[in-house]
């Protein structure tokens, strides 16, 4: 029995008849077509999936569609926000911190996270912040680089509205 | 044939990666995100629960009866050949007759949706009548279960030299497989295409692989079928041969339905039913010198192959050709095997058997450190390769340039080696519960397909009449960086901004015959091949640039290449690439050509074990340092310093990528991952919940890595070498690291016990091991008075 889902995603309303099995990475991905969302595990465990749900990140292999009823969702779809990237976006290119770039999109989305909640954040927050992402590339230290650089930026910005404040 | 370095050329500068922009962003799109064509069907495989069983029977009806189920197919469906073995003709599609091992497909459903296809296949009725299976190398050697001759290499009189040897020692190395763990997990997307023909979108490193099983699997030519890679969310080798099966599920199921149909593998399944990297047994017996010099090494190894061969023959020669590593051994003889068990078919996985075949030699050359007392980095120094006769492989290849035995004295002083060795040792006297420990690794690895005719590659440059190019070249992006560097190789040769070059989704139909982007050899061909290519098209354009300039056109010759411009140095004038192209166009002058390399001077005979497989070595070197906990057997890595060789490098920023991830996923298979399987052979880890590749929190806490400054390489792409492979073996220095480590929780001249994968458990086991050789005396073992009460028998104390 399907129902009706209403929520936010990346900015914008949108309804959706949903059953109540489908995972939040899936409605993503085939009812929205936001396939920067990646299945990588389906159990929770690699951070691929790694959305924010009311700007928290969320593993949406494991969340269903539905308990995002009445929420903001941001994929990394909607990180860059009036066709600028999000300055760790951009870190995380200039420091090749994605190769193949399968988990690239889900560690962006834990390092805006990690990045509002803690602009400074140490080598062993870094760490904590990251730690449910896999990336079997990299070797995580170009990957740690862009937070460090990415931090720098947005120490000198102001805070937007868009992710300067935690919504509850 | 190569353009002078112009300024702009991006060859040696740091670049971020091709598809960086898309990566960030999520617009990179891989095959599972490609827009389904209308029609799409899902394909489900049902697959053998058992590690060996007799198929007596299936039952379809149950599952054409369930919702959205369109076909269910078995062997019997398949037009053409019932086969997807790579180099043997082993490997059915769908089972007959027998199942070898859990996860094999028996059958085949195709739904209208995914969660369909699976209640359908989960509806699918197998009877089975399981069978013993064969589940571990040795009862397989019991059994005379074997995948393929003996290949034997050997030099000397080894069993003299042994005899004679003043010290003698012996031992089994088992190392254990590994999951590759891509990101991304196989999938395929057939299409049916007017005319009989199929576009195939898969997710594999060996396209034109994928184009020939396909075509052998429907009974058609390989012309009718396209298949096209638009990026991989990473390889390692698991996709070498193995996407192959899953492209051609879905192929089958669109020949059969006439539909576009989808294979995907939800992390569990892939997991469970794709090989991994071989698990190897060697049996070694070693002799030395009195001061730790090599004089004979004699080895049995026999690799599991799993089920069926795959590249298992390949993996084995390769193993045997690194079981010198960087080490001159004056007498050998080593004997490999390939063995059949009924676990998955092991496969590729970066190293390639080299680092099964490294580990052998490393641990031995531990073990005589740790008899005779002394540091295991002598050890290694004292029996590098050097001058003739001292410079010949086993296979009688000479090392040519061996860049190792420099390479180590470097990275020696700028880790400061000896010292912290020092201040470790001095440290660990006195620490009862912590100690640390300090390891050298070097790396000497063969570059090219061992099987000499897959070192060939094409390349096709289409330049527009608006001064755009698109590159084609056989190689797939996965991660490694190739299509970055061969869009700098094409930009140099052009004289164009790297931004002008639009490197294309990989395909059967733009470059045919390709290899499998593999063995660490995909810039080395691949940039040949588009080097070549790129140059036809500019010379061609020099007497039309010439006229365009209002010069004779001979003074063709003459302009450079460079920053989008063509340039004539004599008299300033210069014209934008963009209107020298279209004035070809105008001309009737071809912007278009393919180009073709083949690596030269390639040959080896196994029967006799003797040739030249490889074109050149790669070297590499590190320092590790380690913590262990000798109450709970965890371990920290606290530092890390790598000096590796890439030649000169085509983009710095890529390989250092390469090299980092390579460490850390040596570092997986050597210290975290590790396969476990029940008694009945079913894979118990199959998840990341329950196999542990290295998060971020396993990273060395200081991590330096450095590339070999100015040493270009003759004969190569601009002077570089491949990456991809060599710096995995180097995670070998934290075993020696963690040996020091756990030693001095024992008796100096012991030799320590350490089992691969080194996780806390067999760390623990080995610093009980060593306390117990240690005996009652030594301070801080919780059993001493245990050990005290039950003395080992046989065993001399270490004094």
């Amino acid at each position: 029995m399907r129902q009706i889902l209403r929520l936010t995603v990346n900015g914008e309303a949108a309804e959706s008849l949903v059953a109540p099995h489908q995972s939040l990475a899936d409605f993503l991905r085939e009812d929205l077509g936001l396939t920067g969302t990646k299945h990588g595990c389906d159990l929770g465990d690699c951070g691929a999936c790694t959305v924010l749900v009311d700007g928290e990140p969320r593993l949406s292999c494991i969340t269903l569609a539905l308990e995002c009823e009445g929420r903001e969702v941001t994929t990394i779809e909607g990180v860059a926000r009036d066709g600028r990237v999000h300055p760790v976006q951009e870190a995380f290119d200039r420091c090749v911190a994605a190769q193949c770039g399968y988990c690239t999109p889900g560690l962006v989305l834990s390092c805006v996270a990690l990045l509002r909640d803690n602009p400074s954040p140490s080598e062993a927050q870094i760490r904590a912040g990251l730690s449910g992402n896999i990336c079997r590339c990299t070797g995580y230290t170009k990957i740690m680089d862009a937070v460090r650089e990415a931090a720098v930026e947005l120490a000198g910005q102001a805070p937007s509205p868009a992710e300067g404040s935690r919504r509850d | 044939m190569s353009a002078p370095t112009p300024s702009g050329s991006p060859i040696g500068r740091l670049a971020p990666h091709e598809s960086a922009a898309r990566h960030v962003t999520g617009e990179a799109l891989y095959v599972d995100d490609l827009p389904e064509p209308r029609g799409t069907l899902h394909g489900h495989a049902v697959t053998s629960p058992h590690a060996r069983a007799r198929i007596l029977g299936i039952g379809t009806e149950g599952a054409r009866a369930v919702p959205g189920v369109v076909a269910v197919l078995l062997a019997g469906d398949v037009p053409g050949l019932n086969q997807v073995g790579a180099v043997v003709h082993d490997e059915p599609l769908l089972a007959e007759g027998e199942v070898h091992t859990e996860g094999q497909a028996v059958a085949l459903v195709l739904a209208e949706s995914p969660r369909a296809a699976r209640l359908g296949a989960e509806a699918v009725a197998v009877q089975y009548q399981e069978l013993p299976p064969i589940l571990g190398i040795s009862e397989a050697i019991a059994a005379g279960a074997f995948l393929c001759e003996p290949h034997v290499l050997r030099r000397g009189d080894p069993d003299a030299a042994l005899a004679g040897a003043p010290l003698r020692l012996s031992g089994r190395v088992e190392s254990g497989g590994q999951d590759h763990f891509y990101l991304e997990t196989q999938c395929a997307l057939a299409v049916p295409e007017e005319g009989g023909g199929l576009r195939v979108f898969s997710s594999t490193q060996h396209p034109s692989e994928v184009q020939a099983k396909v075509a052998e699997v429907l009974g058609i030519p390989r012309h009718r079928v396209v298949v096209e890679v638009p990026r991989l969310g990473g390889g390692f080798g698991g996709k070498e041969t193995q996407a192959a099966p899953f492209a051609a599920l879905a192929s089958l199921g669109a020949w059969r339905t006439g539909q576009p149909v989808k294979v995907w593998l939800d992390r569990d399944r892939d997991m469970r039913q794709t090989g991994r990297r071989h698990p190897f047994r060697t049996d070694w017996e070693a002799g030395f010198d009195g001061e730790g010099r090599l004089l004979a090494l004699v080895a049995r190894v026999f690799a599991d192959g799993g089920w069926s061969a795959d590249l298992s023959r390949a993996i084995l020669d390769r193993c045997l050709f690194h079981l010198d590593n960087c080490y001159h051994l004056p007498a050998l003889r080593f004997e490999g095997r390939v063995v059949r068990t009924n676990r998955a078919s092991n496969t590729a996985f970066r190293g390639f058997g080299g680092p099964q075949g490294v580990l052998v030699v490393e641990e031995v050359l531990n073990r005589a450190a740790e008899r005779l007392g002394l540091d295991p980095a002598d050890v290694r120094r004292l029996n590098l390769y050097g001058p003739a006769p001292r410079d010949r492989t086993p296979y009688d290849q000479p090392v040519g340039d061996f860049r190792a035995g420099r390479m180590i004295e470097r990275l020696l002083a700028s880790s400061d080696y000896r010292r912290r060795r020092e201040s470790i040792e001095v440290a660990n006297a006195s620490s009862r519960w912590t100690k640390r420990g300090i390891g050298l690794q070097a790396v000497k690895f063969g570059i090219s397909f061992t099987t000499a005719f897959l070192n060939q590659a094409g390349a096709l440059v289409l330049v527009y009449a608006d001064g755009s190019v698109q590159l084609n070249h056989g190689g797939v992006e996965m991660g490694q960086g190739l299509h970055t560097k061969m869009r700098a190789v094409c930009a140099h040769e052009l004289g164009v901004p790297v931004e002008a070059v639009r490197v294309m989704a990989t395909s059967t139909e733009k470059v045919p015959n390709t290899s499998a982007t593999a063995a660490s050899s995909g810039s080395d061909l691949n940039g040949q091949a588009v080097l070549e290519a790129c140059a036809a098209v500019r010379e061609r354009m020099r007497p039309v640039a010439a006229t365009l300039l209002g010069l004779p056109a001979g003074e063709g010759e003459a302009l450079v290449f460079s920053e989008g411009r063509v340039s004539h140095p004599g008299t300033g004038l210069s014209a934008p690439f963009a209107d020298v192209a279209s004035a070809c166009w105008l001309a009737r002058i071809s912007l278009s050509a393919t180009g073709y390399y083949r690596t030269p001077g390639i040959h080896y005979d196994p029967s006799v074990g003797r040739g030249r497989p490889f074109f050149y070595f790669a070297y590499g070197a590190a320092v590790t340092e380690v913590e262990v906990s000798g109450l709970t057997g965890e371990h920290r890595v606290l530092r890390v310093d790598v000096l590796h060789d890439v030649g000169a490098s085509l983009t710095p920023t890529v390989d250092r990528g390469q090299v980092e991830g390579a460490f850390v996923q040596g570092l997986g298979w050597l210290t975290t991952e590790e396969l476990v399987f029940d008694e009945s052979g079913h894979l118990l880890t199959h998840s990341p919940s329950t196999y542990k590749v290295p998060a971020i929190g396993d990273v060395p806490e200081d991590f330096r890595v450095d590339l070999l400054p100015s040493s270009p390489h003759d004969g190569t792409i601009h002077g570089s070498k491949a990456v991809g492979e060599p710096p995995l073996m180097l995670a070998i220095s934290a075993v020696t690291a963690l040996r020091h480590a756990v030693g001095a929780f024992g008796a100096r001249g012991r030799e320590v016990e350490l089992s691969y994968p080194c996780t806390p458990e067999a760390v623990l086991r080995a610093v009980e091991a060593a306390r117990r050789d240690a005996g009652p005396a030594r301070a801080g073992s919780p059993d001493a008075a245990r050990v005290e009460a039950e003395p080992r028998i046989g065993e001399p104390q270490a004094t």
